[in-house]
């Protein structure tokens, strides 16, 4: 494993820590050897193909399988142990594909789970509010839609302002207005120093909202760290695109014709260069030197996705 | 363990029951049954009307223990696998609840409202016959009550067990009808078999102890022995050494048959 998390992230005390963690099911190896440390306060993504095995982990984060091997804390603290009761109560999770009880009501699903988390049942009702269900608080859940029984869901989860958060593919079903309000929460809670873990297979959902995550690959953390860090690790390539009219295309030709860069291809009415990172300011520094025949400039960074299919390739 | 965590899980269970009238539903099937049977029991021997409290138990004893066995079974048996299967039971184990206590609060829900319906059920033609039975025979009709609930739970005990065994529904379902057949079909068939081809020379000692090992006929024993009119009625009760004749000793039996298999299912399930 990769471990190229910033010095900020290391100083903070880790407050869920895997070490050696294993789950197999006969030889299928579904978590293979996996180490984490998660920081107070820190909002991480953890990532990978549908069998990675990002569901097996979280389960056994919070002790609902046991691990073949290794151990997994939480505060200190093992999740299966004797004091488990203490620790699940400063914990919120949101299961992949929530099933909620179709016959009770928004409202009486969360009375019963705070019943269970020994909430007040009292804290009910701002819950549904601050997830935007409070309109069909008295509804049946069989009557909510998909994204409305997520919600309802994450509701769950909040009840009893958990230190902890484990939100499994938490967006799923969701429409974007309602992801941009969930992710408001979520902003509103690193800020409150709730410590958050999340999954999502929908990478480029999740690259700008991170503080870190880790890319799990066949049950085994590929790499780990911040989207920065992960780019810069993987050195992929950049992209410019150079909007210049067909008649300069030979003039960027010859500019960049000294540098590292990688294919130059002519297209209508712009070229695209493909260079590495360290030549990035030389590729602009030449650019420059075309006087104006340049009429527009954009630089892609690679992506999640690229970061993400190049780990697990 | 933590009472408040069981009350919380038995009352949910409990209140489903009630409100998608399960419990309503059952509580009149069995009024409607111990009415016809006390009214008509006797209609064979050509009259109608309410004869006696002994005969009527009697009677209801033989549909109550097809009936009960039944009905326990269909409400136990998805208990624990039908929350896994939906994907329900990752959420409730995510609580701070232990396995036991979960299984506990499902059981006793589903015993309340088991004991509910019968209690309703049977207590409404309590009410409606009070004015014809002396306080001896509202006594044994009550003891039958109180038997039927026991036997209500014990095959409740085994139902949420074999919700915990089973890896889905269909086979859970399965199960519960298999092992229906067996308590209450195939397992007195079976003793006789065995007492017939061996002529009697086997087993007659320990026959009477192999009848504990089936709830079913706990029940039918603690029921007949209550009633002088209609002990002679049944042959297999006469073998029955009255050393384990006691209601309090059947009651007993009946306890451990609800805490072996819901101890088993613990085991199970916090494998």
């Amino acid at each position: 494993m990769a471990d190229i998390s910033t010095m900020q992230t290391e100083t903070r005390a880790a407050v869920i820590v895997a070490r050696g963690v294993h789950k197999h099911y006969g030889s299928i190896h579904a978590v293979d050897g996996v180490d984490l440390d998660i920081h107070a306060g820190e909002l991480f993504g953890l990532i990978g193909h549908n069998g990675a095995g990002k569901s097996t982990l979280f389960k056994m984060m919070l002790g609902l399988i046991p691990t073949t091997a290794g151990e997994i804390r939480i505060d200190g603290a093992q999740v299966t142990g004797g004091n488990f009761r203490a620790v699940r109560r400063t914990i919120g999770y949101l299961p992949e594909n929530v099933v909620l009880y179709d016959n009770l009501t928004g409202l009486e699903t969360l009375q019963f789970f705070s019943r269970l988390k020994g909430v007040s049942p009292a804290e009910s009702g701002p819950a549904l509010e601050r997830v935007g269900l409070a309109p069909a608080a008295k509804r049946r859940v069989r009557e909510y839609s998909k994204g409305m029984r997520q919600r309802l869901g994450f509701a769950q989860a909040l009840l009893g302002n958990p230190r902890i958060l484990f939100l499994d593919e938490p967006t799923s079903g969701l429409d974007p207005e309602a992801i941009r309000s969930f992710y408001a929460i979520l902003r509103q809670l690193r800020s409150e120093g709730v410590t958050m873990v999340i999954t999502s297979h929908i990478l480029a959902e999740i690259q700008e909202r991170v503080d870190r995550l880790a890319i799990l690959t066949a049950g085994k953390i590929q790499a780990s760290g911040t989207v920065q860090a992960l780019r810069e690790q993987m050195d992929l390539p950049l992209w410019f695109t150079v909007r210049v009219a067909q008649e300069d295309f030979a003039a960027v030709r010859a500019a960049l014709g000294h540098l590292p860069v990688g294919a130059i291809e002519a297209h209508d009415d712009h070229v695209t260069v493909q260079c590495q990172r360290e030549a990035k300011m030389a590729v602009i520094a030449a650019l420059a030197t075309l006087n104006g025949r340049v009429r527009d400039l954009t630089v892609r960074e690679p992506s999640l996705e690229d970061v993400f299919f190049g780990f697990s390739d | 363990m933590e009472i408040a965590q069981i009350i919380t899980i038995a009352s949910k269970e409990f209140w489903d029951r009630i409100r998608n009238r399960w419990v309503l539903a059952v509580a009149l099937v069995f009024t409607a049954f111990a009415l016809v049977i006390a009214y008509f029991g006797a209609a064979q021997q050509g009259s109608v009307g309410f004869h006696s409290i002994d005969v009527t138990i009697a009677s209801l004893v033989s549909l109550v223990i097809y009936l009960i066995p039944l009905i326990a079974l269909i409400l136990g048996f998805d208990a624990i696998v039908g929350e896994r299967e939906r994907g329900s039971l990752d959420l409730l184990l995510s609580m701070p609840i232990t396995r036991l206590e979960l299984l506990l609060g499902k059981y006793f829900g589903l015993a309340a409202a088991l004991t509910f319906s019968t209690v309703a059920g049977f207590g409404l033609v309590a009410i409606v016959l009070s004015a014809q039975l002396d306080f001896n025979a509202l006594l044994h009709y009550f003891g039958f009550m109180l038997s039927s609930v026991l036997l209500g739970c014990a095959f409740l005990s085994l139902a949420v067990m074999l919700s915990v065994f089973a890896t889905d529904r269909t086979r859970a379902s399965g199960l519960a009808i298999a092992m229906w057949f067996f308590f209450v079909l195939v397992f007195d068939l079976l003793l006789l078999g065995a007492l017939v081809a061996t002529g009697g020379e086997w087993g007659s000692e320990i026959f009477p102890y192999l009848l504990l090992a089936n709830p079913a006929d706990v029940f039918r024993i603690l029921n007949i022995f209550s009633l002088n009119e209609v002990r002679t009625l049944y042959g297999l009760t006469t073998v029955f050494p009255p050393a384990l004749a006691h209601p309090w000793l059947l009651g007993l039996v009946m306890l451990a048959w609800i805490a072996a298999p819901l101890g088993i299912a613990t085991w199970r399930f916090r494998k």
